[in-house]
């Protein structure tokens, strides 16, 4: 029997702008959005088009103007920018461009960070810390400073801070495009497993067209809107005109 | 999540190095400032207590107690006939020209003392004894005088040895231990005669009454009835402390050039850090906007920005503080500079580094308050 397929995050009609008067700059257009559990979700779109503005809402690290989220069946609409913040901290996942890793500390209180956030204990933070790590495949990097690892191997740290405190939503914007195309592929890889996991979905943000193949739905953004959203057969045609 | 936040404090050993240098300048300055002013100020009261008087009776236009116009003779014997007094003896002070063994003459400051109780006489002495400055010509002098007028001699001064005090020889007899004169003059006790003998001739030589109340009177009583009856100005010891105090804040520059160097220490103190720790926060602006994104709340990133600014300023005050200390150590048993190190001085020092601390933090608290967590995601 066939589990039924719960959405993640649902986005209606919102809008988001910015600056006033002759420098208003209107980012999203009444954008309509969804993702469900167990999707790996590619946004892809020219530079401008509102994708990044659509990941930040959605994690509710932007205010928006009009229009409703809902993640992981929590109406952000409802929620004070102080619950936004626990839910963010409690459900979600981030992984960043340039890693964003604190570089004064190691690899191991990098990763304990959303588990500290999360009120772990230091130890036992640390703990976890060091089997995610190892799950990443660095486990004799823990008392590294991330300056002293590759991108890849930062990418990889950073991917474990994301899944420490086991969100159910993985946010990552552009998480290949610092990287050649092996790492690209590794990281590609334990997102993909990551996203596989029960509950769990991964919203990737790209202008890669080498992780194409990995989505399960790829939305493409033009001028604050939707322009369209495939998956199945068409996306595989998709994915094969890009290689 | 605070040990985190000190090893991101620590990290950064540049600028966290700035941070605890400019607090530890600032706090070195506000002290050993205000240890050295305090001490110039017990300076100016050390006459008091070299004296151990407890009334002092001076001329009506007398202003501070390092200050000497002349007495009329007859005013002791007013002052001992006041309802209340024990008893009330001449005293004579005056700064004088002592020829050291070289030749050099050397400003010394003379004490007559009442010849026949010794009244006023040196707190401690080190060597000889008291009772023979009765002898013709004889003195008692302290340890800086010591230093002073051991000039050109192989051995220091010591007992039997003699010097000219305007023209006239002075045996020493004594040795004694005193606090050192506002003025910085070697003291040279003799008697009350004696002194007038050394002093150039002037119409009045009483220079001041020491004076004692009557048991069962207070000292402000009978200070009040002396001067009430005499004309003459009476104080306590205490009370004599306290208007020489104020008269060199009122009528000195000293307040005021100490005031502008402890201030100029907080000012410091203020931009150094303030600018270090602000640019520290700047710098680490995307490190706090993901530590935002993942859930962290203003409330905790201002407490751990608190506890980097307080670290730093605790670290700060105590290398501010021990350096001081070490000054003083260092300084005390020469006694130059005058150096008091007193609890409410570190007590403000350490209340000027908690709002330097406090305002250091608040620039950067300010800054992460109004930073919205999605700057993580713009390039």
């Amino acid at each position: 029997m066939k589990s039924e397929i719960k959405p993640a995050v649902t986005v209606s009609g919102v809008t988001k702008s910015f600056g006033s008067g002759d420098s208003r700059t209107v980012a999203l257009k009444g954008t309509d959005f969804g993702t469900d559990e167990g999707e790996l979700h590619l946004v892809v779109g020219p530079s401008g088009c509102g994708k990044t503005t659509l990941l930040s809402v959605v994690a509710g690290t932007l205010k928006w103007d009009a229009g409703d989220i809902e993640v992981l069946g929590t109406k952000l609409n409802g929620l004070s920018p102080a619950e936004i913040t626990a839910f963010r901290g409690r459900h979600i996942g981030f992984i960043f461009q340039q890693f964003n890793l604190i570089p004064t500390l190691s690899c191991v209180e990098n990763v304990s960070v959303p588990l500290l956030l999360n009120g772990a204990k230091r130890a036992a933070a640390e703990k976890k810390a060091a089997e995610l790590l190892a799950l990443v495949g660095l486990a004799d990097k823990g008392r590294k400073r991330p300056t002293e690892l590759s991108g890849g191997q930062q990418q990889r740290v950073a991917i474990a801070r994301a899944l420490s405190h086991e969100p159910r939503l993985l946010i990552c914007d552009e998480p290949t495009s610092a990287l050649d195309s092996e790492t690209g592929h590794q990281i590609m890889d334990l997102l993909s497993t990551a996203a596989r996991s029960p509950g769990r979905c991964v919203i990737i943000v790209t202008h890669d067209p080498r992780i194409y193949g990995y989505a399960d739905r790829i939305t493409a953004m033009e001028d604050g809107r939707l322009k369209h959203v495939l998956s199945g057969d068409p996306l595989k045609q998709f994915v094969q005109s890009h290689r | 999540m605070f040990h985190l936040a000190l090893k991101m404090l620590m990290g950064d050993r540049a600028k966290y190095i700035m941070l605890v240098g400019g607090l530890t300048f600032s706090a070195l300055l506000m002290t050993q400032q205000t240890a050295v002013f305090q001490g110039l100020l017990s300076w100016t009261t050390s006459h008091l207590r070299n004296m151990r008087a407890p009334l002092w009776v001076v001329e009506a236009h007398v202003d501070y107690a390092n200050e000497t116009k002349p007495l009329r003779d007859t005013d002791v014997n007013r002052v001992r006939s006041v309802k209340g007094v024990d008893f009330a003896v001449p005293m004579y002070q005056g700064i004088l020209k002592a020829r050291a063994f070289d030749g050099s003459d050397k400003q010394v400051m003379i004490i007559g003392l009442h010849g026949a109780t010794l009244f006023g006489r040196p707190p401690q002495m080190l060597a000889g004894n008291l009772e023979t400055l009765r002898l013709p010509n004889t003195v008692v002098i302290d340890e800086l005088g010591v230093q002073r007028l051991s000039a050109g001699r192989k051995k220091p001064i010591g007992l039997g040895d003699t010097f000219e005090i305007n023209d006239r020889e002075a045996r020493v007899v004594g040795i004694c231990r005193t606090e050192r004169h506002f003025f910085g003059y070697p003291y040279v006790f003799t008697s009350y005669d004696q002194a007038l003998q050394y002093a150039p001739r002037q119409r009045k030589m009483l220079s001041l009454i020491l004076a004692s109340p009557r048991p069962g009177v207070t000292p402000a009583e009978a200070a009040r009835r002396i001067s009430a009856e005499t004309g003459l100005k009476a104080y306590t010891s205490d009370e004599f402390a306290k208007v020489t105090v104020a008269y060199i804040w009122k009528n000195t520059g000293i307040p005021m050039s100490f005031m502008t160097t402890i201030i100029l220490g907080f000012i410091v103190g203020v931009a150094v850090s303030g600018q270090t720790f602000y640019s520290f926060v700047l710098e680490n602006l995307r490190h706090l906007g993901a530590l935002k994104a993942m859930g962290a709340s203003t409330w905790t990133l201002a407490r751990m920005l608190l506890l980097q600014a307080f670290t730093a300023g605790f670290i700060g005050y105590g290398m501010g503080v021990g350096i001081t200390a070490a000054f003083g150590f260092a300084v005390l048993p020469g006694g130059q500079p005058p150096f008091v190190l007193e609890a409410a001085s570190l007590i403000r020092t350490a209340v000027a580094i908690v709002i330097i601390c406090f305002f250091a933090a608040l620039l950067g608290i300010r800054k992460v308050a109004k930073l919205e967590p999605a700057v993580v995601f713009r390039g």
